[in-house]
This record gives C-alpha cells, sequence and structure tokens, in this order.
C-alpha cells in the first residue's frame, strides 16, 4: 500500500495515546507551536502525561489547557515562570505540590532530546555543574574540564508545527518554526506534525528539513 | 548620584564588540546593545532560538509569529542570516562557536562565578533558558547589572550569595558607574564615572579590586532617547 501519514484530523492523530505517557511538545517564543495537536490531546483526555516543553507556560501556547485540565503530572522544561504578575495555574500547582518540575538548560534540554532520540543513553556536559541543577548528578572531570552526567529523553508521544508535509510525512518550516522539532520527532515513538498545508506531490529531497521517517501522522490545519 | 541608564549601559558594552564576530545578547539590557554597535562592525547575533543574523525588531506591519528571537520579540532578518533547529543552535552555543555572550547577572564573584538565574523570587517557577549553556559555551561572557541592588548592598562579590548560573565563566562587567574585569588577579577595574571616586567605588563594591594600568573615565555620549 501506497505510504500515506496524512490524517483527517487532529483527533485522529491522537488515537493510541495512553495516560502515562511522555509527551514533547515543539515551540519557543511564539513559533513551531503545535496548538491545535495541543487542543486535540486536551479533548482526548490522556492524564498523567508528563509534558517534556521548553518552556512550561509560555503565553503563545495552550500547554496551560492540559495543565489546567490536571493532565500533566510532570513537567521538564528550561522555563517554568509565567509572565503575568501573578501565579500561572502551572505556578500555583507547583507551589501547593500538586505538579512536579524538572528545570533544565536549555542546551542540555535539547541535547537530551537528541541523544533519545539518537541512541545515546547519556553524555556528558560541563553546563551546570557547580550549579543547584546540577544536585545529586555524578560528575567527572574530562580533558581538565568538571562536567556533569546527563541522561537522554525519549517518550511516546510528540507533537509539533512545521509549514508543509508530504504525504511521506517529510516536513519544511517555515522561519523559526523548526525549533525542537526535529529533535523530539526523533525522541518520540509517535510523532504527529501539524502543518499549514499536506501536498500530494514529493517535497523536493533537498528542501526537506525532516524526513518523514521521523513522522508518523501528519495533519493539515491551515495557516 | 545617577549612574548610567539601561540604553547607556547597552551603549557602553556595544563598543567593545569586534567586527566580524558571533554575538548572543540576553534579554533585557543586552539586547539593548545591538541598536548601539558602532558603524562599520559586522556582526551576526545569534539567539537561542536557532535565528543567527537576528536584525532590528520587526516593524507592526511586517510582525510574523513564526520569525521570533528568543525573547519572543517579533523581529527581522540581516543578509547573510541563518535559522536551524535547537540542537544545532546549542551546538553553536556550547561547542564554542559563539565569540561574547552578554547576559543580565544579578551578581558577579571576583574569581568569575555568575549568578543570574535565580533571585530567588517567592513563587514564581524557575526559569533558566539557555543562561547556564550561553556561560559556559561562549568563547568570552560577558555581565551587565547595576552596580548595587535597590537596597544598596554590592552585586561584585568576593562569593555569590545567589544560586550560579555557572562557574568561573565572566571576564568583564559593565556597571551603571564602571568597566571591570576579571583576571587570575580579581577585580580590575578599567573605568570609571567622572562623578565617582575610587574610595566611593570601594564603598559599593563587595571585593576588593585593582585598577588597569590604563585606567580612565567612562565616557558615553548623550544617545538618542
Amino acid at each position: 500500500m501506497a505510504i500515506d501519514k496524512r490524517v483527517a484530523s487532529a483527533q485522529a492523530a491522537m488515537e493510541g495515546v495512553r495516560d502515562g505517557a511522555v509527551v514533547f511538545v515543539s515551540g519557543f517564543g511564539g513559533a513551531g507551536f503545535a496548538n491545535v495537536l495541543i487542543r486535540a490531546l486536551r479533548d482526548h483526555g490522556a492524564k498523567e502525561l508528563t509534558l517534556v516543553v521548553n518552556s512550561a507556560t509560555h503565553r503563545l501556547s495552550l500547554t496551560h489547557e492540559l495543565i489546567a485540565n490536571g493532565q500533566v503530572r510532570k513537567v521538564i522544561a528550561s522555563a517554568g515562570r509565567g509572565r503575568e504578575p501573578g501565579l500561572s495555574v502551572f505556578e500555583q500547582l507547583l507551589k501547593d505540590g500538586k505538579i512536579e518540575f524538572e528545570c533544565v538548560p536549555q542546551g542540555t534540554f535539547a541535547e537530551r532530546i537528541r541523544a533519545g532520540g539518537a541512541g545515546i543513553p547519556a553524555f556528558y556536559t560541563p553546563v551546570a555543574y557547580g550549579t543547584d541543577l546540577a544536585k545529586g548528578k555524578e560528575t567527572r572531570t574530562i580533558n581538565g574540564r568538571d562536567c556533569v552526567l546527563e541522561h537522554a529523553i525519549s517518550g511516546d508521544l510528540a507533537l509539533l508545527r512545521a509549514d508543509i508535509a508530504d504525504r511521506f510525512g517529510n516536513l519544511v518550516f517555515r522561519h523559526a518554526q523548526v525549533n525542537f522539532g526535529p529533535a523530539m520527532a526523533t525522541a518520540a515513538r509517535l510523532a504527529v506534525a501539524e502543518v499549514r498545508a499536506t501536498q500530494d506531490e514529493p517535497i523536493a529531497p533537498e528542501r526537506v528539513q525532516l524526513s518523514g521517517v521521523f513522522i508518523d501522522r501528519v495533519v493539515a490545519v491551515g495557516a | 548620584m545617577p549612574g548610567l541608564n539601561r540604553n547607556e549601559m547597552a551603549w557602553r558594552a556595544a563598543q567593545d564588540i569586534a567586527d566580524g564576530t558571533v554575538v548572543n545578547l540576553g534579554i533585557g539590557i543586552p539586547v539593548l546593545a545591538s541598536d548601539h554597535l558602532p558603524a562599520g562592525r559586522d556582526v551576526f547575533f545569534q539567539s537561542e532560538n536557532g535565528v543567527i543574523g537576528v536584525g532590528p525588531a520587526a516593524a507592526l506591519d511586517e510582525a510574523d509569529s513564526d520569525l521570533v528571537d528568543a525573547g519572543s520579540r517579533t523581529v527581522t532578518l540581516r543578509s547573510g542570516a541563518t535559522i536551524v533547529d535547537s540542537t544545532a543552535s546549542f551546538a553553536m552555543i556550547r561547542g564554542g562557536h559563539i565569540d561574547v555572550t552578554v547576559l543580565g547577572a544579578f551578581e558577579v564573584a571576583s574569581n568569575g562565578d555568575f549568578a543570574n538565574w535565580d533571585s530567588r523570587i517567592p513563587d514564581k517557577g524557575p526559569l533558566v533558558g539557555g543562561a547556564m549553556d550561553l556561560a559556559v559555551g561562549a568563547r568570552a561572557v560577558w555581565a551587565i547589572m547595576e552596580h548595587n541592588t535597590r537596597a544598596g548592598a554590592p552585586r561584585l562579590l568576593e562569593r555569590c550569595a545567589l544560586p550560579l548560573t555557572a562557574v568561573r565563566c565572566v571576564r568583564r562587567v559593565f556597571t551603571d558607574i564602571a568597566v571591570v574585569d576579571i583576571t587570575a588577579a580579581g577585580f580590575v577595574v578599567r573605568e570609571l564615572l567622572a562623578d565617582v571616586s575610587v574610595d566611593q567605588l570601594r564603598a559599593r563594591t563587595g571585593a576588593p579590586f585593582s585598577l588597569a594600568p590604563d585606567f580612565k573615565p567612562l565616557l558615553v555620549p548623550p544617545l538618542p532617547a
């Protein structure tokens, strides 16, 4: 049968997602948030999720809906602070001890995900050495540099946003949409992309930014 | 006594950015430095979200939510700009491909220890972003901060009191009254506002310092508002 990774709806793209899933959510600074898929995951209702997302509560992302809906057990992120003067939903839950948070330097965050998708179980980095974020972690001096052992993150579902997909799941991103998308897609068993548009004809090979090998489902959601 | 304002501090830092370099500017005061680069210096500003060659902020009618910097500002691109994914962006940062990063700071110690991420705001969630990666990976780390806290306490210290971003990494600090290098011998003051005496500086600084051989007044021209 001809490969075709396009699915009819964001809802259909969530089929098979289970409670307890580790969910990667791409997007940074307003670019590349898969908000249609995030809302579909909220409607799907899977609970006890671990969200792996750069910012727990970015104002332009809908991850707060998953958190407010009680679906999230833990967040792994480089930012857990809301912009508003008061407490975000996430910060309130954190304060009340009702949600777990793992704060990770952004480059270590990206690299742990990359490692998760590349078959690397752990790696050493000098980043965070001597700081609170390295507490309890193994350290080692390599070539005279003090380093911290960081473990890969792999998971069950990745939600990303791109511009165009062909039926093979090959993706082209617009501007800074790309951010964590490729790494997260490689690290998840089920990688779903929402795109502005899908096309029947293959994207020219040299234009593809993420191979469809890493993508399982695509949904056209418009601009 | 009034020290430099945010724009003036950013201007002073911008004067030290060399031609042909790749520079990452932190959010807050540092990002203002891109407006004050001396004419003729061809510099690439790198942003953690993978934009290399960030230009001026986008005009309202040109703003594109897919084209942002790490501070969520809608921006433009300079010629020769590229956009890469986060792993490549942080390979650039962590692999020593950024010549200089200029970061906001809470405290800097005379051994170069750096605290800029956790000011212990009660109840607010932690936010580290790319600060630790930049502080460890950039080839030079410069900090910009007020010389003292609002309560008057020094921010240049023998040891940081706040949680560290990275150990022994800061090379130069731009404050509202001085430019200070960090060397194996500790703080070396290179420039000081003319209306601040060395004794006053000593009273406002939490660690010993020496004066650079070419110690001179810190001068900033009038800047457009």
